[in-house]
């Protein structure tokens, strides 16, 4: 297995697996066994250090998983917590910041995926949280570090629509130096903002 | 405006609309098509004089069709650029001629053609605005049986000093000035019969600005509003509520039921009062409806051109209500105003700004960090069988089929969606941070205990798992047995991984995805559903119930549905016996021992 630029090598070649059940305040916890869920992973091959946490994604949080990871020479993390479409930015750069790559990452939603849909089944969303948990471990073990690569960028921006809105936007744009195409369908940029008498609050014209 | 035109760093394109975008963030390749305007933008200096002479009339699209203009005509007179026009449907063309000889810069331009205009951009702001409500639907108010009966944005011109009538404010039918004016809120809004479920944000403002306009001009005039609730919101916005109030304007909370015309052309408005809980009955010469504001008409079709997500009301969905407002869930494009729902002229800027601050975030290195979440190939397994090439929706894979020289990836082009892994039938593409291995394991892990009462459903990662997240914060409840893999793509769902999870007991298996048309990936989820057909018809070959495979597409907006697919997901599930999948465990090792489904 190849590592990441600057990454602690693991003496061996197993996976050194950190796994992380964020009760999110109440969130989680007010109906799923965050701490049992934590102390099942524990049991799984790989898996070094399984903890629950009051907010993975504070910075207490943060700091606490990254001290695992320096102390424990993980080298994957499991974060069981809301959906990786909020927090999987910020727990890669947290992956960053302790020399791991940052797709060394697996995130199990608990929240939006789970305590939120099963309030009234905490038994069973207990044991589908097991579940998601472990998939994800089973997933993590099997990742891969990714390099990002620079690609070149056209400094120059499409504005689609030529009213209030897109005037603005433009006028910042161009503003800050960059070149902008500002496209309207209509003979006349100002869109329905121009054919307002008076606007409010300031109750002046609209040209 | 006018300074939007004279900005050197400004390219103004009127007459213009996007007719294609390729590419991906940083380098999107835009065609932009550009009316022909039949005059010289550059040389056109307003006079005017074509105008005079022309001698077709129609009506004046900007003043709502309160007053006419001639078929060569500027849209007013503030108009950026300021330029006139020639509609060419209305010109009667070389036999007419009349603006050609009176114009002395030489600006008319009758040969002039469509332009088409190509042009490479690193980031899109939509900004495409709204659309008026069109009350005909709501005949109950008469919109379209009563000439005194106007809306909102007929009111603003009739009461502009560049409109019909300069500003003086008269009732269609018989040119008088009205002595009572009345306001109907919410026409279009916050209905769940007609116009949106939404509340258009605007017009309540509007509206009571309205009123202050009249009574600054005419201090006597009887005006009543006619509303629901009065959102005087924002800051500055209670002053005015007020001050309309103290200035002697009626606020009666309740919506008419019924509008009749008397016979010196005034109207009868019939309400319920819901304040006195009385039935009234009040006469005025005119009433004015407060427009609610729609999506622009266009929204659908540049929505399905960029890969973008709309919300059930048709405005566009940002990437994060809260922390996101004004990004797509599609790197490098953004939303400005009413594109992203009803906002006023405050807010329009402030997103405006927003999303270029945005823009810039993300151009001003000259470089951008790819995804590195790409396809690879495999050399050695590749047959240059040229699948993959066929069905990447970004043309990022190029494979030589005559010579068999094997499939090269352009990582730079290549979006991550994984359709060609799946596609392939050699196992040569590998897709990164989302291999067979990596989802096998989780198909293996989460039916290894209790497989039977298990739903297994792959969810894309833009719509279908979005909308579980939206299931999740509308805390709608659904059964707790659901277990979701993510994908970036549903293109990315391999046949066999749906053969794996029946192998390993699986009772049912949901593919989900965007819906067709709002694929993130272009038109990837087309793969997914020819395949999920060829999946269909090899289960019946084989003796299984192909019910039990099932696909749906679900946007990112549709927490409702999501929630109400895992529910019918679930009584699908109890309609498979352990016989049943025992049965299928069977049938698929057999065929696994004799060859590989």
């Amino acid at each position: 297995m190849t590592t990441a630029n600057g990454a602690k090598p693991s003496n061996d070649s197993n996976p050194r697996i950190g796994v992380y059940v964020c009760r999110c305040g109440l969130n989680i916890a007010k109906t799923v066994d965050c701490e049992k869920v934590a102390e099942t992973a524990k049991h799984i091959p790989d898996v070094v250090v399984s903890k629950d946490i009051t907010y993975a994604c504070s910075e207490p949080g943060q700091t606490e998983i990254r001290e695992d990871i320096r102390e424990h020479g993980l080298d994957r993390i499991v974060v069981a917590s809301c959906s990786p479409r909020l927090h999987e930015p910020t727990f890669r750069k947290m992956m960053k910041q302790a020399d791991l790559n940052p797709f060394m990452l697996e995130m199990a939603n608990l929240r939006e995926q789970c305590s939120w849909v099963h309030i009234n089944e905490p038994e069973a969303a207990t044991l589908k949280a097991e579940d998601l948990v472990k998939m994800s471990i089973s997933r993590v073990g099997l990742l891969s570090p990714l390099f990002p690569q620079a690609i070149p960028l056209t400094k120059r921006t499409l504005v689609i629509g030529g009213g209030i809105a897109g005037i603005q936007t433009a006028l910042d744009l161009a503003d800050n130096g960059y070149e902008v195409f500002l496209v309207e369908k209509n003979p006349s940029i100002g869109g329905v903002m121009a054919q307002l008498d008076k606007t409010f609050p300031t109750m002046d014209c609209s040209i | 405006m006018a300074d939007a035109g004279r900005h050197p760093n400004i390219k103004v394109l009127t007459m213009s609309e996007v007719a294609d975008v390729k590419g991906y963030v940083g380098n999107f390749d835009v065609k932009i098509v550009k009316r022909a305007r039949y005059v010289d933008e550059k040389n056109c200096t307003s006079c005017g004089d074509c105008t005079k002479v022309c001698p077709v009339v129609f009506p004046d699209e900007f003043n709502v069709g309160l007053s006419s203009r001639k078929a060569i005509y500027i849209p007013f007179p503030q108009a950026v650029p300021s330029s006139y026009l020639i509609n060419m449907n209305e010109c009667m063309g070389r036999g007419c001629s009349k603006c050609l000889e009176v114009c002395q810069k030489k600006c008319i331009q009758f040969h002039s053609s469509d332009e088409e205009i190509n042009v490479k951009v690193g980031s899109i702001v939509v900004a495409t605005g709204l659309d008026p409500y069109d009350p005909k639907e709501m005949d109950e108010y008469g919109y379209t049986r009563f000439e005194n009966v106007v809306t909102s944005l007929e009111f603003e011109r009739l009461v502009n000093a560049g409109g019909p009538t300069k500003g003086d404010l008269i009732r269609p039918k018989d040119r008088k000035q009205p002595k009572s004016v009345g306001f109907i809120q919410c026409v279009g809004s916050r209905s769940k019969r007609k116009g949106g479920q939404y509340c258009s944000n605007v017009c309540c403002m509007n509206t009571i600005k309205s009123t202050l306009v009249l009574k600054e001009h005419h201090p006597d005039m009887e005006i009543k509003v006619f509303y629901i609730d009065i959102r005087a919101f924002g800051k500055g916005f209670e002053d005015l509520y007020t001050r309309s109030r103290s200035l002697g304007v009626q606020y009666l909370r309740g919506l008419p039921g019924l509008v009749e015309e008397l016979s010196d052309g005034s109207m009868r408005v019939a309400l319920e009062n819901t304040a006195s809980g009385k039935i009234e009955y009040h006469d005025l010469d005119m009433l004015v409806l407060a427009l609610g504001i729609k999506p622009s008409a266009g929204t659908q079709k540049l929505q399905e051109m960029l890969g973008l997500q709309l919300t059930p009301d048709g405005f566009y969905l940002e990437a994060h209500p809260k922390l996101q407002p004004v990004d797509s869930a599609t790197r490098g494009i953004f939303f400005a105003g009413c594109a992203e729902g009803p906002k006023d002229i405050k807010e329009s800027v402030t997103q405006g700004s927003a999303a270029a601050a945005r823009a810039i975030r993300l151009m001003h290195n000259g470089m951008i960090l790819s995804e590195p979440i790409t396809s690879e190939v495999i050399e050695e397994h590749c047959k240059a069988c040229g699948k993959c090439a066929e069905v990447c929706p970004y043309n990022a894979i190029t494979v030589d089929v005559k010579n068999k020289i094997p499939a090269k990836v352009n990582t730079a082009a290549c979006a991550g969606c994984g359709t060609c892994a799946a596609e392939c039938a050699f196992g040569a593409i590998v897709m990164n941070h989302f291999t067979d291995q990596q989802i096998t394991s989780q198909i293996d892990t989460l039916l290894a205990e209790n497989a039977q009462d298990k739903v297994l459903t792959f969810a894309c990662n833009w719509c279908s798992y979005a909308g579980a997240d939206y299931a999740g914060v509308s805390r709608l409840q659904y059964p707790a047995n659901v277990r979701l893999i993510r994908t970036m793509c549903s293109g990315r769902v391999d046949e066999k991984f749906i053969w794996h999870a029946y192998e390993k007991g699986a009772p049912v298996v949901l593919v989900s995805g965007c819906h067709i048309g709002d694929c993130h990936y272009i038109n990837a989820n087309h793969w997914t559903e020819k395949r999920v057909g060829k999946i269909h018809k090899k289960m019946e070959k084989r003796g299984i119930r192909p019910e039990r495979l099932q696909l749906a597409w679900i946007s990112a907006a549709e927490g409702v549905r999501f929630s109400n697919v895992m529910m019918q997901m679930e009584s699908l599930r109890k309609t498979v016996s352990a016989e049943e999948i025992e049965d299928t465990i069977r049938i698929l090792q057999y065929k696994g021992k004799n060859d590989k489904p």
